[in-house]
């Protein structure tokens, strides 16, 4: 059973799809990052140049770039701070016959649509919307209705895994740290954090790739605001060498993100 | 761990809130699709059933359905094949590079979609289209999602062999059936239900991809999400999509349902 030849044929026609299909596709893109275009019209020419990764250093750029990370982070960190109680409400606290509806509960709109989400926040931010009917105030379409928007859109990337840590927690270890003499908080700093820990990293590769990246939400609720992904679409058809080098400063994020995680044991716990 | 009374009356306050900052939104997108205001202004100055009637005889949004289904199929069949070798692959064997594949896998859904789309679009019109005379369209479109869809077959199908170990089929290894028969009378019957719920997580990932799409889809064929966010500016429609937003939230209770009947109730081996 474990012989070369099995191997070979398990992993031939999915290295064969991923590496044609996709890593083809995503070095010829990289490539262009280190391309120009011709001023007329606007077609990629193969003359190698650092231009486009300079240009990225413009303030322009370079503020586009931070703010987009600060979107990222600020919606990672309020999807723990909102996830982390709620998954061990349902996990350990809900009565165990309730637990099935609360899974569903948090299910039924990650399966919604992702537009859909989107949407209905904007019509609960927009001027005389429900945000305004109800409060008296409404943060209005911008960097505030963004972070809310994507924190919505991802909390249940984050619950769902930070959940499945709690519930492989065996209580005999929460028993132990009380019996130990562990009060409430104690347990929960020394016992139960450590161990859903890589849960929470895994939970956090989802709400800051999915941040990082998006732009359809922030055109639906971001009114004018800038961050990578949108400018990325902006250059695409006008200079898709600039596009490419802003999609690679992306994708750099992204992997150091993952190759800092990845000590945690994360990528085991998607 | 025993909490008190009191600190557990806290974190069911705080799950009610939050269950309500989940809900709410998708309330208030219901009521207006009753809203008789073309704005949206709330609260609503009268209800109507007009937009529901007016939206479920648009052609438009029941084609972009039918584009979304076959997409969905297609990459779903391609993600299961491809998935569960590769699972099959990294838990069964250990060889050099193993580490690098199961980066490589997460890739697809790591990496912003924009990327990944501005790269598969550029591929189509220097490679595909050029050399083979393929358009942007249902094609393309499934050989996208597929990419990314392989994942989470692959996260599915490692988590349940992972949990099974190798000792049964070491077993019916030593009673003497083949690889193949091994395969076909152990290891399947013992995946099918973490393949199932794989194969509903890349349906449901792919009918609601939108970035990847954009990309990938030609103009002649707009999946739902695509006429959703075309639609979704145009002060003439928006009532319409508010219908089919609901639709869609409705419809999306049944895979749900269907995941936890597979999984029985605990999430701990569903992944995303």
């Amino acid at each position: 059973m474990r012989s070369n030849k099995a191997l070979a044929g398990l992993l031939a026609p999915p290295l064969l799809w991923l590496v044609v299909a996709y890593l083809g596709a995503l070095f010829a893109i990289f490539a262009t990052a280190f391309f120009t275009t011709d001023p007329f019209t606007n077609q990629v020419v193969r003359t190698f140049t650092l231009e486009n990764f300079r240009a990225l250093l413009d303030p322009t750029y370079l503020r586009i770039i931070g703010r987009t990370l600060l979107i990222a982070a600020t919606v990672t960190v309020l999807c723990i701070v909102i996830a982390v109680p709620f998954a061990f409400f349902m996990a350990r606290v809900a009565p165990a016959r309730i637990r099935g509806l609360l899974v569903a509960a948090v299910l039924v709109p990650l399966w919604a649509s992702y537009l859909v989400k989107a949407y209905a926040w904007r019509t609960m931010v927009q001027p005389g919307g429900v945000l305004e009917s109800a409060f008296g105030s409404t943060p209005g379409y911008g960097l505030a209705a963004v972070v809310l928007t994507l924190t919505y859109l991802w909390l249940p990337y984050m619950i769902l895994p930070v959940y499945a840590g709690f519930e492989r927690l065996p209580v005999s270890h929460l028993e132990a740290s009380a019996d130990l003499g562990g009060r409430g908080l104690t347990t929960f700093r020394r016992v139960i954090l450590p161990s859903v820990l890589p849960s929470i990293a895994a939970g956090t590769i989802f709400t800051f790739s999915l941040s990082l990246g998006d732009y359809i939400a922030v055109q639906i609720v971001g009114g004018k605001l800038q961050v990578l992904g949108t400018a990325v679409l902006q250059n695409i058809t006008l200079d898709l060498p600039f596009a490419a080098a802003l999609g690679t400063t992306s994708v750099v994020i992204m992997v150091l993100y993952l190759l800092a995680v990845r000590r945690t044991g994360a990528l085991d716990n998607l | 761990m025993r909490l008190g009374l009191g600190s557990r009356l806290g974190f069911g306050v705080f799950a009610a809130v939050i269950l309500a900052f989940i809900y709410v939104p998708i309330g208030v997108v219901t009521i207006n699709s009753f809203n008789s205001d073309r704005t949206f202004g709330w609260p609503p100055p009268g209800l109507t059933t007009q937009w529901w009637s007016a939206a479920l005889e648009a052609p438009g949004p029941r084609d972009a359905l039918v584009t979304s289904v076959k997409a969905g199929l297609g990459a779903t069949a391609i993600a299961l094949v491809l998935g569960a070798l590769l699972a099959l692959a990294l838990t069964r064997y250990s060889f050099f590079g193993k580490q690098a594949i199961s980066i490589l896998v997460i890739l697809p859904i790591a990496l912003p979609g924009i990327v990944t789309g501005v790269a598969l679009q550029s591929v189509i019109s220097n490679v595909l289209n050029p050399v083979f005379g393929i358009n942007a369209g249902l094609f393309t479109i499934i050989v996208g999602h597929a990419t990314f869809c392989i994942v989470v077959v692959f996260n599915n199908v490692t988590a349940r062999l992972r949990r099974l170990g190798g000792s049964l089929e070491a077993a019916s290894a030593d009673l003497g059936a083949r690889p193949l028969t091994t395969f076909r009378l152990v290891t399947f019957p013992l995946l099918r239900s973490a393949v199932l719920a794989g194969a509903l997580l890349a349906f449901a990932l792919s009918f609601d991809e939108i970035v990847v799409t954009t990309f990938t889809a030609g103009p002649g064929t707009p999946t739902l999400p695509i006429w959703i966010f075309n639609n979704l500016f145009r002060p003439n429609q928006a009532p319409v999509v508010n219908v089919v937003a609901v639709l869609l939230v409705t419809i999306s209770i049944l895979p749900v349902w269907l995941a936890q009947r597979l999984a029985g109730t605990s999430a701990a081996e569903s992944r995303l």
